[in-house]
């Protein structure tokens, strides 16, 4: 696969080495000269030096026969330019952008970026993993976040607490579709029922999200 | 009518000047407040100091009720989000931005923002010029500019 990679910063950097070592073809493009010349001296011909946002420098990077494009520039609006000018002048198949507002997150989709990687996003999330029980976290995001996979830790005051699945009044788009249990995956039945400290993951429409949570929300 | 202005630059602050002096209902975002002083004594209109892609700025300018968004800062990627942002978000219905790459400002046009490319719209006028003498359509504002005081 040929990946080209906007922005040589440590992320873009670590990425490179990453993507060489599993046999991919990439390219690295840095604009800024200095930091171009830093890393190509480790890495050699798969830095280029020119910016991701000139059609130009696009065309030169062999943007044209590139499976997907990478942007991990430290801008929001940096990442966001060269992901679509990519698609409109390149018709490049996957474009990826990382975004520091987890805000951005929908309206880059809406604006036809393919995925994007939200390091804010993802902290937070883990940090939630260490909060409490009964929130529902988001672990993953499937057909363009119109389906996300969720975890939920089932404490001792949650509502749902010894009850068997088939009791539960679930939202019409969701799924449970294991339960992790001392350190086991159950694949549940209608009639496994959830103890203290079991884990729900369950496949839901991003839209259904608010419903799943009242189902197991703690009581006060 | 309500106009939010992003970049409180040369551009964005003789555009606000001009269109206070018209009466209009004026809001200018800049990420520096020193920026401001390009507004000169006479401004009255709304300055709000922050970051123009961030939404929480935008809402407190109050792009939701904005008849028009001109995006003018220095960065065309940082015109070009703020712009789609006022348009997908906010539903601006007139949004315009300032993109000195003439590629991307003829790509992000047909991709429904107004664009103002001055980079070929110099060197047009000037090509104009040095091939017939004459300045044809331009107009020079500054005479008028400045002799209008605002």
């Amino acid at each position: 696969m040929y990946v080209i990679i906007v922005g040589g910063g440590n992320v873009g950097y670590y990425l490179a080495k990453t993507l060489v070592g599993a046999r991919h073809e990439v390219l690295i493009l840095e604009k800024d000269r200095i930091r171009y010349r830093t890393i190509s001296e480790e890495l050699g011909e798969v830095v280029m030096q020119g910016d991701g946002c000139e059609v130009a420098h696009q065309t030169q990077a062999g943007f044209g026969r590139a499976d997907a494009v990478v942007a991990v520039t430290g801008s929001d609006d940096d990442n966001l330019v060269i992901c679509q000018m990519a698609k409109l002048e390149h018709n490049v198949p996957r474009t990826i952008a990382r975004i520091s507002d987890p805000r951005n997150e929908q309206l880059f989709h809406e604006l036809g970026i393919d995925a994007t990687v939200s390091s804010t996003k993802i902290i937070y999330n883990l940090i939630e993993q260490e909060i409490g029980t009964g929130e529902v976290i988001p672990l993953a995001a499937l057909s363009r976040g119109n389906i996300e996979i969720i975890e939920v830790e089932i404490g001792a005051k949650s509502p749902v607490l010894n009850k068997t699945i088939a009791s539960l009044s679930l939202p019409s788009e969701a799924l449970i579709i294991s339960v992790l249990r001392d350190g086991h995956a159950i694949v549940p039945s209608a009639d496994t029922q959830l103890v203290l400290g079991d884990n729900v993951i369950a496949l839901v429409g991003a839209d259904k999200e608010h419903d799943m949570r009242d189902v197991f929300q703690e009581n006060a | 009518m309500n106009i939010v202005i992003l970049g409180c630059g040369r551009v964005g602050s003789t555009f606000a000047r001009l269109m206070y002096n018209d009466g209009e209902n004026v809001t200018i975002i800049d990420q520096q407040s020193e920026a401001f002083r390009r507004l000169g004594t006479k401004f009255r209109g709304n300055r709000i100091v922050g970051n123009g892609i961030d939404e929480d700025v935008l809402r407190r300018a109050g792009v939701q009720n904005a008849d028009i968004f001109i995006a003018v800062t220095q960065g065309d990627n940082r015109n070009i989000m703020a712009a789609q942002i006022a348009r997908m978000v906010f539903k601006v219905p007139k949004v315009i931005a300032r993109i000195y790459d003439p590629i991307r400002a003829d790509r992000y046009r047909q991709l429904g923002i107004i664009t103002i490319c001055t980079t070929t719209i110099a060197s047009g006028l000037m090509r104009d010029f040095v091939k017939s003498g004459e300045w044809g359509l331009a107009r020079d504002y500054s005479k008028e500019y400045v002799s209008l005081d605002v």
